[in-house]
């Protein structure tokens, strides 16, 4: 009999609650979850099967909700996570070995991970690496690097835990609500039934557009509240995060420069966006013929992206010291070679998501982001409305690395809620994600290096130019980075470096983990292993000879006294490189198969916060008249860690024993500007802020009672003890005066790191500090199909001081998988690979053991000694795999990703690619 | 817009008929597929059908029904003929899809890079439709006609795939080729089916996918190894391209076409070998 389900309830078990609902025909089972029945612990990433975010299990088994119809899971037990951890004690092992070992990092794949690793332990409870790989695989995080869950899962010892002070590996602060499902996201804070907004966009990269009838077309449907276009920007239809740079609209007027480029956007109903066709949106488009790549943006009559910015030319960066052309025709040996990289996706599996409402006639804007307050300046300047009517409430953000610094949502939401007058959402699909956001700049390098017998390097000339897309974003910062930069860590006399930006029809290019340096890095060091190779040198030896010290200048003349530790990492690297180079010659002494290993270097080194320019961070802390010590956080916690690190930081510098941290914020209103979770600054910037922020607060509580500093501080009982040499003071809060916060003891400090301005050939004090890196890499290359699999990996970093050694070695891993990928298989291609099937990033199974050396060599302006990481982390990988991939099979790669096509092309001789 | 699950292939039929429906069994193929606003169409569920899940033993070998899993597939029971459809459905996705996901599914979808694909021709599937008028059983090589193109009529269904009998000493392998470990769309695909005695390869099928709008059988190569001791596997040379004649490989994001060349001969010798010794 035929069962017409269409009007009849269905019922089903969910965490083992009975539940009716109506679902609409052909409704995702992830909808209904998140929507009906409010399980916002099932994350939607993809909506397409490839990411696993949104696994459940049905009746056991796992499942993506996101392909299941709703009506098929009547009958069944359907259990999500936040079902789990209450009843399943499976689940519960797992909260906490998830949490011991930092598996969770943003959180946003969390939810999946677990939920699969709940479905393996019921059926084996001991399972092995491989068995965990085969059951997690189809969850895709792109924080982690894989082996810190695959380390939970089979609950390896963790290290013991330490109190919350500097040095500790602690858990997470912020942990245990990622890995029990209440973490709230970008698309978890708006209620069901919310009015949504969808953004149409051009589906050409180059198209003049007209817009139709909207009017008519909006009083055709019903559910369409509104329809906003560049009109309904009451004040500037443009923003960028370089204020001499903002020049991408809200909406475009008339000329799409972009595939994915907003037009206009509908805010209606559930049902009239879930039933929109955005083909069927009133306007006219008259496609254009687009560039696409740096030669075509530089031909003579190429159509010209922004009429004030010649030839396509957005900028230049430019760095030279000595006579580059002298040493190179001096040298004894000069090695050259052209580099290409392509666009790269940032694939946090949190697509940008947001809610907006108007409360007491101010906006508030809840969305995921990486810069709370820079999104307050440009929503202030795109709604010409008063900063103090504009609240930024930031929600947790399922990853980062660099795109979420820009505004997305932000805009729509803002102007969504003022049009309609009535609170709004809006979530970016895979596809938008992709098309719409920034990328990674695609890279053309040109570099000649020189050296001299004895090894020294005689003359560096690097050109490069990079593909910012159609509207600056974050490319002017990499192309004044990238010449800083392309030396490596190295002692280079005689330099020229110039980057140039370049705009093109395709989606802006603009922040992504390194701004460009990891393009550099590529050829640099790709070219450092062909001059030591050409040389008869070792490539290690070579590398240390070369390095950096302190007192040596930099190729900016910038000389550190102290705290230069990238020899200190290369010489770490010493043991692994010669017993991984023997295993390596033994294992293709004794290959009679296609397989071959081989063993590869690289360095790496990025200075810490902005380029030259101020990037304060302020931290406020207070106690309450109840002793509740509280500690206002505004920098933004990606999954890198943050709130964690810079809690630790602060009660190191309070001194104060065994007390809870209350943390606020981030949240415009209750937080002081932190500055933005980018460029390697947090544990640095943030931290110092802290630290002084923490010693404030300990002085004022030590006057307070005239203890001297070295006197012991505790709280309890909502009273402070300060114990000296002779006494034990008391202070009673509850008597105190209360500040406007709260608070009767209060502090706020900030820090700005110290640089100086570069001059025409860019020569100064760009950064205050660099952090430093080497990696080695060991790779198996099945020369039969050009395949390549990395088999082990050696991370020596210079930490300075490792605040939290857990999270620093989960920064490592996650970095190295984000370098995998761009070596091996990212590419993003506009209008091909705009999804998460055609768009591979690493999954479980092609991340192997990461073994993680934690080098501190101290600097003096670090907190503590601490210097920044979450960009070094991936700028050794990529050219460590290359060079491994030359030793394992002869073939030098010089462009990425080396995907198996173009290394096999590369293995039989034929064109590069 | 109606959402039917009707319980027999009769009411389905008639479903069919009656609201041009789109159907869904796994669904894994069904939501990626559709369009923004495009929710408007009926939807026809075939996963209550009676019989229609689960591989059964026939007269003349096996019926895998159209709403049988991957892992379905896994899971059961079969001979060592089946070990190349076995090792597909494992590199089918993710656990999840293949929880859901079905092999007539992946058949109906017509993707040249469909992992069902080599190992059901290399067993010789033929597939069951069913009709109100004219149920009727072709040759799988037939039914799958080009890229997202079958040969099944707006009122039909596909009720099974048909496995004829396959000899007790066969044995197969599949082997996948593509850009990472999990989820990955394959670049090339090859499934081999052999009967070995003796050192000697008595029968050989060999199928290759994603080198060709669907993929094909390569029976020129299967009469190249015939005969041939599996010893000489290693060195046998597959460098006359007639061997490969069926194929027509493209160049897409995945790998060019003088690639996927190179990589299906490889592939075929290693799934030769594999099926013929168990030895990867």
């Amino acid at each position: 009999m035929d069962q017409r389900v269409t009007d009849t309830g269905l019922a089903f078990v969910l965490n083992g609650q009975a539940v009716n609902i109506t679902p609409v025909p052909g409704e995702r089972l992830s909808e209904t979850l998140r929507e009906r029945l409010g399980a916002r612990d099932v994350k939607i990433g993809c909506n397409a099967g490839d990411c696993g975010a949104c696994t459940v299990l049905i009746d056991g088994e796992t499942v993506c909700a996101c392909l299941v119809p709703t009506h098929q899971a009547e009958g069944c037990r359907v259990e999500t996570l936040s079902g789990l951890v209450a009843t399943d004690q499976t689940a519960q092992r797992l909260v906490q070995t998830f949490q011991d070992h930092g598996a969770a990092q943003c959180g946003i794949c969390t939810p999946g991970m677990m939920v699969c690793a709940v479905a393996l332990l019921r059926d084996n409870p001991t399972p092995d690496v491989a068995a965990v790989q085969d059951a997690l695989g189809g969850v895709l995080c792109r924080c982690t690097g894989y082996r810190k869950i695959i380390d939970a899962v089979i609950a390896t010892p963790a290290a013991p835990v330490g109190t919350i002070g500097v040095g500790a590996s602690i858990r997470r602060l912020d942990g245990l609500e990622k890995v029990t499902g209440t973490e709230a996201f970008g698309d978890d804070v708006a209620p069901a039934g919310t009015l949504e907004i969808r953004v149409i966009r051009s589906p050409y990269a180059r198209a003049a557009f007209a817009l139709g009838d909207i009017a008519g077309w909006q009083a055709a449907r019903g559910g369409i509240k509104a329809v906003l276009t560049a009109a309904d920007v009451p004040g500037l239809n443009a923003f960028g995060v370089i204020p001499a740079f903002r020049d991408q609209p809200v909406f475009a007027e008339n000329l799409a420069r972009f595939r994915g480029e907003a037009v206009a956007a509908v805010v209606g109903t559930p049902e009239a966006i879930r039933d929109l066709n955005p083909d069927d949106f009133p306007v006219v488009w008259t496609p254009l013929d687009a560039i696409s790549t740096v030669a075509e943006a530089q031909a003579k009559d190429a159509p010209q992206l922004h009429d004030e910015r010649q030839n396509n030319l957005m900028c230049k960066g430019f760095v030279a010291c000595g006579d580059a052309q002298a040493a190179l025709a001096a040298a004894d040996v000069v090695v050259e070679g052209r580099f290409s990289t392509g666009f790269v996706e940032h694939a946090y599996i949190e697509p940008e998501a947001g809610f907006a409402q108007i409360v007491n006639g101010r906006i508030e804007i809840h969305a995921c982001t990486q810069a709370p307050v820079m999104d307050l300046e440009a929503m202030e300047l795109i709604l010409g409305m008063d900063r103090s009517k504009i609240r930024i409430i930031p929600t947790a953000v399922g990853g980062g690395f660099g795109s979420k610094l820009d505004i997305s949502v932000q805009p729509y939401l803002a102007l969504g809620a003022l049009k309609t007058g009535q609170p709004v959402r809006i979530t970016y699909s895979r596809t938008e994600s992709m098309q719409s956001t920034t990328k990674r700049h695609p890279s053309e390098i040109h570099l000649r290096i020189g050296a001299m017998r004895d090894g020294l390097i005689s003359g560096f000339a690097f050109s490069g130019e990079f593909n910012t897309g159609a509207y600056a974003s974050w490319g002017p910062t990499v192309a004044n980075r990238v010449p800083v930069h392309a030396s490596g860590p190295y002692r280079i006399a005689d330099y020229w470096a110039e980057a140039k930006a370049i705009h093109t029809n395709c989606p802006p290019s603009g922040a992504f983990r390194g701004f460009g340096v990891p393009q550099s890095s590529i050829a640099q060091e790709s070219l450092f292993d062909e001059l030591a190779d050409t040389l008869g040198m070792d490539a290690l030896e070579f590398r240390i000879l070369n390095a950096l010290e302190d007192h040596v200048p930099t190729v900016c003349g910038q000389v550190f006294a102290q705290g230069v530790g990238i020899k200190a990492c290369l010489e770490a690297l010493r043991p692994a490189w010669a017993n991984e180079g023997a295993a390596a010659d033994a294992f293709n002494a004794s290959a009679t198969g296609s397989l071959r290993r081989g063993v590869g270097l690289a360095a790496g080194w990025y200075g810490c916060g902005n380029t030259s320019l101020p990037n304060p961070s302020i931290i406020k802390a207070g106690v309450r008249a109840d002793g509740t010590l509280v500690l206002h956080q505004g920098a933004m916690d990606i999954g890198q860690g943050a709130n964690t690190v810079i809690s630790q930081i602060f009660m190191t510098a309070l001194g104060v024993q065994s007390t809870t941290l209350e943390r606020i914020g981030p949240d415009t209103d209750l937080t002081p500007d932190a500055g933005k979770t980018s460029a390697s600054r947090q544990t640095f910037v943030s931290g110092n802020a802290a630290r002084l922020c923490g010693d404030a607060l300990r002085a004022a509580i030590l006057r307070a009672v005239n203890a001297p500093s070295d006197a012991e501080v505790s709280i309890a009982d909502g009273d402070i003890y300060v114990k000296d040499s002779s006494t034990t003071h008391r202070i009673a809060l509850a008597g105190l005066p209360v500040d406007a916060d709260g608070y009767v003891f209060a502090a706020v400090e900030q820090y700005d790191p110290p640089t100086k301005p570069l001059d025409k050939n860019g020569q100064g004090a760009p950064y205050a500090q660099f952090g430093y890196a080497a990696h080695l890499a060991v790779v198996e290359v099945d020369t039969a199909l050009g395949t390549v699999r990395a088999v082990k990996f050696v991370a020596a970093h210079d930490v300075g001081r490792a605040i939290n050694p857990m999270l620093v070695e989960g920064q490592i891993q996650g970095g190295i998988a984000q370098g995998l990928g761009m070596a091996l298989m990212e590419d993003y291609l506009p209008g091909r690979t705009e999804n998460l099937h055609d768009y591979l990033i690493p999954t479980m199974g092609d991340i192997p053991p990461i073994e993680s050396i934690i080098v501190e060599v101290p600097d003096a302006h670090g907190p503590y000694g601490a210097k920044g990481l979450g960009e070094h982390v991936l700028i050794p990988t990529a050219p460590a795999l290359l060079n491994a991939i030359k030793r394992a099979c002869g073939v030098r790669l010089y462009s990425v990703p080396a995907i198996p096509s173009k290394l096999s092309a590369a293995l039989h001789g034929d064109a590069n690619g | 817009m109606i959402y039917s699950a009707p319980t027999s292939v009769k009411d389905a039929l008639a479903v069919l008929k009656s609201s041009q429906p789109r159907i869904v069994a796994g669904g894994t193929d069904f939501f990626p597929s559709q369009r923004a606003g495009a929710q408007d169409r009926n939807v026809l569920d075939l996963t209550r059908i009676e019989g229609l899940r689960g591989i059964t033993r026939t007269a003349s070998g096996w019926r895998i029904g159209a709403a049988t899993t991957w892992t379905d597939i896994v899971k059961a029971v079969l001979p060592p003929a089946f070990d190349a459809l076995k090792q597909s459905a494992r590199e089918v996705g993710s656990i999840q899809i293949q929880n859901r996901g079905t092999l007539v599914g992946n058949v109906c979808n017509a993707s040249p890079a469909a992992d069902g694909l080599p190992p059901l021709l290399a067993l010789n599937a033929e597939v069951e439709i069913a009709s109100t008028d004219a149920p009727r059983r072709v040759p799988l090589s037939h039914f799958v006609t080009g890229v997202r193109k079958i040969d099944l009529a707006a009122d039909e269904l596909v009720a099974a795939i048909h496995i004829p009998a396959v000899p007790e000493d066969m044995t197969s392998a599949f082997v996948k080729l593509g850009s990472r470990k999990y989820m990955v769309i394959s670049i090339v695909m090859v499934a081999a089916n052999v009967r070995v005695q003796n050192g000697i390869i008595q029968q050989a099928r060999v199928a290759g996918g994603a080198c060709s709008p669907v993929a094909q059988r390569l029976p020129a190569l299967e009469a190249l190894v015939q005969g041939r001791a599996v010893a000489d596997l290693v060195g046998l040379d597959f460098g006359d391209a007639a061997l490969f004649a069926p194929l027509s490989p493209i160049a897409d994001v995945r790998g060019s076409a003088i690639y996927r060349v190179r990589a299906v001969a490889q592939l075929c010798r290693r799934a030769l070998i594999q099926a013929a010794t168990g030895e990867k």
